[in-house]
């Protein structure tokens, strides 16, 4: 290591990061206070004198509790998990096949489609919104769950397929030649061998992909219009709206409890989500 | 046990000819390796009798069966591999159970001859461990072992010994020596160490760019290289080569070059006579040749300067100079020479080959 | 060069003709999947056909109906007639179309540029060896987790007109006398986007360059500095050339989500005051799926292609390169 003086490092490194560290988290405990804050509080002045922002003397569960019993917010939950869950499953299905396929099997086209795969990968999802709202109602799929887990794969698909077809290559093709040789299919080689093995590329891209699709917004905006099929983005912004008038209190509840499954989901499986962020850009 | 017949053998990748019409019998029992330089197309060949790669054309027969269409696991083949490819998420004893569970062998029947494997290695203490927590030694044992418990017609090494240290490798040679003495399978062996395929081979194929070189028993190939490749790949250090012309002269054949003039030997001298004034490669390995004494003739001798000297111990490596070209001579250490020291070498005269300059064809 | 051994090759390269013989006694084989399976092309075909035709069924059917759409005047509950190149036109000379265009470049320039330095110096921060470090790099990542929507509704509330938590702040300290006007103000509006952009995007930059750091061995810093090298010699010497490749690759991701952005205007501004703050993809939505033009809003998300198509363009042939390399 090169060594440094002590005031040095205060100032190039604890400073600065002290200072990244409050920017990057104030947004979330910001939610926290007004969610737990009573409208009186929430509504004064900015230049009363008594103002005490950064925190509240009178912590309540109101907004909550009026979230959790008054709204149609939990109902939004459980949408957003299961679409987020069958989406990623579908996807990591998908990705797992076609991923083997692209860096494993010598077949015409195999660069052409593996090209195809990751510019498909690069397409973002308001290019398209437009068309797809008609082709969903065509498919008579509109205002159904059916319209996002069969959407969201979309950007799903190139994604896990991507990520996955990395993780194949890592792994040593000598692995799947030794199970034919011993007696597997090429078949069985894959899913015996191979795909025990990627476990933790699997993993990565799925945990991934259930972030991507419960941060999905415009197509579940544009898909769904009943408020019981909403997912939780989309429910927290047009429904907790009444007319003009924000209740904040109520709407950084909805912002904090809708955040707490990912950001949970995530610190259990932060080595694997970071591995899945760094490899969704390898080439 | 099985013999394996390639006929008429071809490997095309797009349009590089990796394999070109090779013809090889190898018999029941008969530990048969394939020897060459990267690129050779040897490991190419291999990949194809286990049926790892497509075959363009020709045919491959294992014990009496065309293999063609079949898909690997159909062929009754166990191979090793260089990087020893064995299962990371399986314990030594799931990896070596492996290809008999794939094979629904009974459960009894599985444990008996795993035991039994691992006995014959000496790997019995491992068999709950995982691969990573074993040494390269080990791993090697466990991936041989994975493939004698399921008792093939046709064991398959690709250079299984290229990734262990100087020393392990030529343990494990042994090993797999006596291994194959004790099981009598078939086996096919790919290395591009010509140590390796001289002790472990039964016989040897050379291959380059494709063809095979020649084959036969390893003394033979070292005896009677059939073409100047196969002469300058077998033994190290390798043969000496020495441009030279033919000439008459006091009723013999000579052979001379700047610094150089050698009497052909008679019996030899049939294949060259027709040769007069054109240019031939003599072909001398270093211990073939020794410092004169008077008991060797004149006219098979000729004067050297010393430039390197390299003891190894068992016996010494002279680099020494022969009119314009440098050679090799391996002597006993006994010997004492420094360098620029004036030496004077004689030919072992039954040892020298002569090799066409053009076709590099061997002039037996 | 040696030649093969002539008692063993008949010809040179050409398989010689195999002679025509009896059948060959062949191994009984049984027409089964498995055996079916072993058949390289056909086992692709099958492991790519679930994942292909879900792309083309929702990825390339909707680029060639968004393309049929932009050429036709049709609106929700009618279908529309071919109409060439007047939707192109039209909005061309729109002036909310106009700042809407200049908009989206104007914010993926300038959030691109703090995302890369800010993102870069994060990532320097957190290469360093320090306590609680784990803890840190995780939950720097917690703006790039969080859905957007939702941290964005945070950072309304923090920059509200009359409420405003910042204005408070830069009050009491006695920076100001009076409230800024965040999102009043067209312009003091296009930079709350940008910097809550910044916010949330940046962890991704950090982290995916704080990977590319840790590639480099620390060694070559030894050496530098053996050298005589200083820290920022350093940097700019050893640390940049060996990141520059990461470096492109998450700008170009990072330019293509950012220049398709739509969430965070749509709940931060709504494309207001005034239509001053759109993007392309917000004012897409507004005319496509509000006003229902379904054809006007395909060809104002159309527009976006040019510029996504060279981007993805460049990245593909810089990654050629790279491999070729």
């Amino acid at each position: 290591m090169v060594i440094e003086r002590r005031w040095k490092k205060w100032v190039f490194f604890y400073v600065p990061l002290t200072l990244f560290l409050v920017g990057m988290l104030f947004p979330f405990y910001w939610m926290l206070i007004t969610a737990i804050r009573p409208d009186a509080e929430l509504y004064r002045s900015w230049r009363n004198v008594h103002n005490t922002p950064f925190w509240t003397l009178h912590p309540t569960l109101d907004h909550v509790q009026d979230l959790l019993a008054r709204t149609m917010f939990p109902r939004w939950l459980w949408n957003t998990f299961f679409i987020a869950t069958v989406s990623t499953g579908i996807s990591l299905f998908c990705g797992l096949l076609a991923g083997y396929a692209l860096a494993r099997l010598k077949f015409p086209m195999a660069g052409t489609l593996g090209t195809a795969i990751f510019v498909t990968y690069l397409v973002p999802p308001t290019l398209l919104f437009i068309p797809l709202a008609n082709i969903i109602r065509n498919f008579q799929l509109g205002d159904t769950p059916w319209a996002l887990i069969l959407t969201y794969p979309t950007f799903l698909i190139p994604f896990c397929t991507w990520l996955l077809m990395g993780y194949f290559k890592t792994i040593p093709k000598e692995l799947e030649e030794c199970a034919r040789v011993d007696g597997a299919t090429r078949f069985g080689a894959m899913a015996r061998i191979i795909f025990p093995i990627a476990v933790p590329g699997i993993l990565s891209a799925g945990i991934f992909a259930f972030t991507l699709s419960w941060n999905e917004f415009i197509y579940a905006l544009v898909f769904i219009s009943s408020p019981e099929r909403k997912t939780v983005p989309v429910g927290v912004v047009s429904e907790l709206i009444r007319g003009d008038i924000y209740f904040w209190g109520q709407l950084m509840a909805g912002a904090l409890l809708g955040s707490v499954p990912v950001a949970l989901v995530y610190s259990f499986f932060v080595e694997y989500y970071v591995a899945g962020l760094t490899g969704s850009v390898k080439g | 046990m099985a013999q394996v017949v390639l006929k008429d053998l071809n490997k095309m990748y797009d349009d590089v000819h990796a394999v070109k019409d090779v013809n090889l019998n190898i018999l029941d029992k008969e530990f048969v390796v394939l020897v060459g330089p990267s690129g050779c197309g040897k490991s190419t060949t291999l990949r194809m009798i286990a049926g790892l790669e497509e075959i363009t054309s020709g045919e491959i027969q294992i014990g009496n069966r065309v293999v063609n269409d079949l898909p690997p696991k159909d062929r009754d083949i166990a191979m090793v591999f260089q990087n020893y490819a064995l299962y990371p998420h399986m314990t030594v004893y799931d990896n070596m159970a492996f290809g008999l569970k794939m094979r629904k062998f009974p459960k009894a029947e599985i444990q008996k001859r795993v035991q039994d494997a691992a006995e014959i290695l000496g790997i019995q203490e491992l068999l709950k461990r995982k691969p990573r927590q074993l040494s390269g030694g080990q791993r090697q044992r466990v991936a041989v072992g994975r493939a004698i418990v399921r008792h093939p017609q046709v064991f398959l090494f690709d250079e299984p010994l290229s990734n262990l240290d100087a020393k392990l490798r030529v343990q494990m040679r042994v090993e797999l020596k006596r291994l194959h003495n004790r099981l009598e399978t078939t086996a096919i062996y790919v290395t591009h160490d010509q140590v390796e395929a001289m002790t472990l081979g039964d016989r040897v194929v050379v291959m380059k760019d494709g063809w095979i070189q020649q084959v036969g028993e390893p003394l033979e190939v070292y005896g009677r290289p059939r073409n100047r490749f196969v002469a300058g790949f077998i033994g190290s250090p390798a043969m000496n080569f020495i441009e030279t012309t033919v000439a008459d002269g006091a009723g013999a054949l000579w052979v001379e070059c700047a610094g150089l003039r050698l009497r052909v030997p008679a019996e030899r001298s049939a294949r060259l006579a027709g040769k007069r004034r054109q240019a031939v490669v003599l072909g001398i390995r270093p211990e073939d040749l020794h410092p004169a004494t008077g008991a060797d003739p004149v006219d098979l001798t000729c004067e050297a300067v010393v430039d390197v000297v390299e003891p190894l111990g068992s016996d010494i490596l002279l680099d020494v100079k022969v009119g314009n070209c440098v050679i090799v001579v391996r002597v006993d250490p006994s010997v004492r020479l420094r360098q620029h020291d004036k030496i004077r070498l004689a030919f072992t005269p039954e040892r020298i080959h002569f090799f066409d300059a053009k076709t590099e064809e061997s002039l037996q | 060069m040696a030649k093969h051994p002539r008692s063993l090759v008949p010809t040179v390269g050409a398989a010689p003709p195999i002679e025509v013989a009896l059948p060959r006694p062949r191994p009984a084989a049984p027409w089964r999947l498995t055996r079916f399976l072993e058949s390289e092309r056909l086992l692709a075909a099958l492991l790519l056909a679930p994942a292909v035709v879900l792309l083309a069924l929702f990825i390339a059917y909707p680029f060639v109906m968004g393309v049929w759409l932009a050429l036709s005047d049709a609106s929700v509950g009618s279908p529309g007639t071919f109409v060439g190149l007047r939707n192109f036109v039209k909005e061309w000379n729109d002036s909310i179309f106009q700042t809407a265009f200049q908009n989206t470049f104007f914010y993926t320039f300038w959030a691109t540029i703090f995302k890369l330095t800010l993102g870069m110096w994060l990532a320097l921060l957190l290469n360093r060896q320090f306590r609680g470090m784990r803890l840190v790099r995780a939950s720097m990542l917690l703006p790039f987790i969080v859905p957007t929507v939702l941290s964005t509704f945070a950072w309304r509330w923090m920059v509200d007109p009359t409420f405003s938590v910042v204005n408070w702040l830069l009050y009491s300290i006695g920076l100001i006398t009076n409230k800024l006007p965040f999102l009043s103000d067209g312009r003091w509006a296009m930079w709350c986007a940008i910097v809550v952009n910044t916010w949330r995007g940046m962890p991704f930059f950090a982290i995916t360059l704080l990977a590319g750091l840790q590639t480099i061995s620390p060694d070559l810093h030894e050496a530098a500095s053996l050298d005589g090298a200083n820290s920022w010699q350093r940097f700019w010497k050893v640390t940049w050339p060996l990141l520059k490749p990461v470096t492109i690759v998450v700008v170009v991701f990072s330019v293509i989500q950012t220049f398709a952005d739509f969430q965070l205007i749509y709940v931060l501004t709504g494309g207001g005051p005034a239509n001053s703050t759109h993007l392309l993809a917000t004012y897409a939505y507004q005319i496509g799926v509000a006003t229902g033009l379904l054809g006007e809003g395909a060809a104002i998300s159309l527009f976006m292609f040019p510029v996504l198509f060279v981007v993805v363009w460049f990245q593909l042939r810089y990654l050629r390169r790279l491999e070729g390399a």
